[in-house]
């Protein structure tokens, strides 16, 4: 089972400058899989969730194409091959 | 973008800290502070409320709180001026899991008293106070605070509901006050263990009960060390002083062109000397377009305009709770930072003006410090050991300018 983790560029200093993290690790969710990159990159956590657990506002995951929030969450199912997207969302035009 | 320029301040240097809702840039002049050395902007895109000099114990560090609009915020800090910093792998401010809260900004850092050089503090959005006892490195939620019964009824104002000012009691430990914008003024006998609004006389315009006992949009409190038993407060409409540590308030709004506003600032050396900015109600910036800092020389009884060096027509300016600061020399540095990226400064208590830089992204905070050692003044023939001071917090008694 191989999954990759595509990190941001702002955040790839906090991954040993990876921009992708292989996950060459048996995970059944987004979750799952998440835990598994904080743990190898705890930079990344705080980051990326709240100290709530939550995907910060102007976060996205994806897994493959799909948005996390429409698919379950962290609860999304993973398929064997897959990417997991990290990605800054559409913000901005206030500041 | 990169970070241009480097700032090596020397020893009785002013150095000012600007931060914007882009990035920081850093400042250093010599003690005539006619000429500015430029460095940043540090963080780039970077929304910094916050920021402080910390040089108790030797130290010479400068904190900052950036704040990515995508991955949150940090404290982070540097010991060389801002040629590297210290970013914290990990959130080094977050709330406690039981709590349900999530740290959205941090307004406020503010070095302990300088016979306790490990302690710091920092006021966030949601509201509350942290502390850290070992100079930084760890920070835990002030709980006397947090658990306080009115906390589920502050409200955020425009800012958010935001702890932007933290007042140390300088020789009692026990004694500190915050602000809570909306909440008011809350002051702890305790050490922090345990807190109570002292809010009585100060207005809140927009409740059904005009003088509450909390729910008052402060905007910003202070204090001159040698007498911290008197506070002075800028409202949300409505200047107030107080006389008995924050037990009771009074207007001290007497000839201002409006009384809503948000910094206020005490100088360094005099008592009953502070500053003001007052703003339009409606419009929010500079009454008239005509850019005055409002000065009181008398503790609160008469306010008078500043203007030599000011723009005074189509100055339609903002400037924000923390962006105007003094250093500690004699005479005087006055500093503000505009909304439209104006830093203005003052060499001479407040007296004369200059645009010190101008086109930077919209300043949230400013703040000076004198790079520790021997400060020179214009009126002193000697130097004087005063070691590192912060802005606005220990006169320099030695430099005390003689009335």
């Amino acid at each position: 089972m191989s999954i990759v983790c595509i990190i941001p560029g702002p955040l790839k200093a906090f991954a040993d400058g990876k921009s992708d993290v292989v996950l060459n690790v048996p995970v059944h969710t987004v979750g799952e899989a998440l835990n598994i990159l904080w743990e190898r990159y705890p930079g990344l956590k705080d980051r990326v969730i709240t100290e709530q657990g939550k995907v910060r506002e102007h976060i996205n995951i994806f897994a493959g194409d799909e948005n996390i929030k429409y698919t379950g969450g962290f609860n999304t199912p993973l398929k064997s091959e897959i990417e997991i997207y990290i990605i800054p969302a559409v913000s901005g035009g206030i500041n | 973008m990169q970070t241009s320029g480097q700032i090596s301040p020397r020893t009785g240097n002013v150095l000012l800290m600007i931060g914007t809702m882009k990035g920081v840039f850093l400042l250093s002049s010599n003690s005539t502070r006619s000429r500015w050395k430029v460095s940043g902007p540090h963080f780039t895109g970077q929304v910094v409320y916050a920021l402080a000099y910390d040089g108790r114990a030797g130290k010479q560090r400068i904190w900052a709180s950036p704040q990515s609009w995508f991955y949150g915020t940090v404290l982070a800090h540097s010991d060389d001026f801002g040629s590297n910093w210290s970013v914290p792998e990990t959130a080094n401010v977050k709330f406690p899991e039981d709590t349900g809260l999530s740290l959205k900004q941090i307004w406020q850092i503010e070095p302990g008293r300088d016979d306790e050089p490990d302690v710091l503090y920092c006021g966030v959005e949601p509201a509350s106070l942290f502390k850290s006892t070992d100079a930084g490195e760890t920070w835990s939620l002030v709980r006397g605070l947090h658990d306080h019964p009115h906390r589920p009824r502050w409200e955020p104002g425009g800012g958010g509901l935001c702890l932007h000012t933290i007042l140390l009691h300088p020789t009692d430990r026990n004694k500190m006050y915050v602000a809570i914008s909306t909440g008011g003024v809350y002051k702890t006998d305790d050490g922090g263990s345990t807190w109570r609004a002292v809010n009585k006389g100060v207005s809140a315009e927009f409740l059904p009960d005009k003088y509450p006992e909390f729910g008052q949009c402060v905007h910003k409190v202070a204090m001159h060390t040698s007498q911290p038993d008197r506070l002075f407060l800028q409202n949300h409409g409505g200047l107030f002083r107080s006389f008995n540590g924050g037990e009771s308030w009074e207007s001290m709004a007497n000839g201002v062109p409006s009384d809503f506003g948000f910094p206020i600032v005490s100088h360094p050396h005099e008592p009953d000397t502070f500053y003001i900015v007052p703003l339009d109600y409606e419009m929010r910036c500079v009454p008239e377009a005509k850019l005055q800092v409002y000065r009181t020389q008398d503790a609160g009884k008469t306010w008078k305009p500043l203007t030599r060096g000011l723009p005074q027509k189509r100055a339609y300016e903002t400037i924000l709770r923390d962006s105007m600061t003094a250093d500690q020399l004699d005479p005087a540095g006055i500093y503000f930072g505009t909304r439209s990226g104006k830093i203005y400064g003052s060499a001479n208590n407040g007296n004369s003006w200059k645009l010190i830089l101008d086109d930077l992204p919209p300043v949230t905070c400013v703040k000076a410090a004198v790079v520790g050692g021997e400060i020179q003044t214009k009126k002193s023939t000697s130097k004087k050991k005063t070691g590192t001071k912060r802005a606005t917090k220990k006169p320099a008694r030695a430099t005390r300018k003689g009335k």
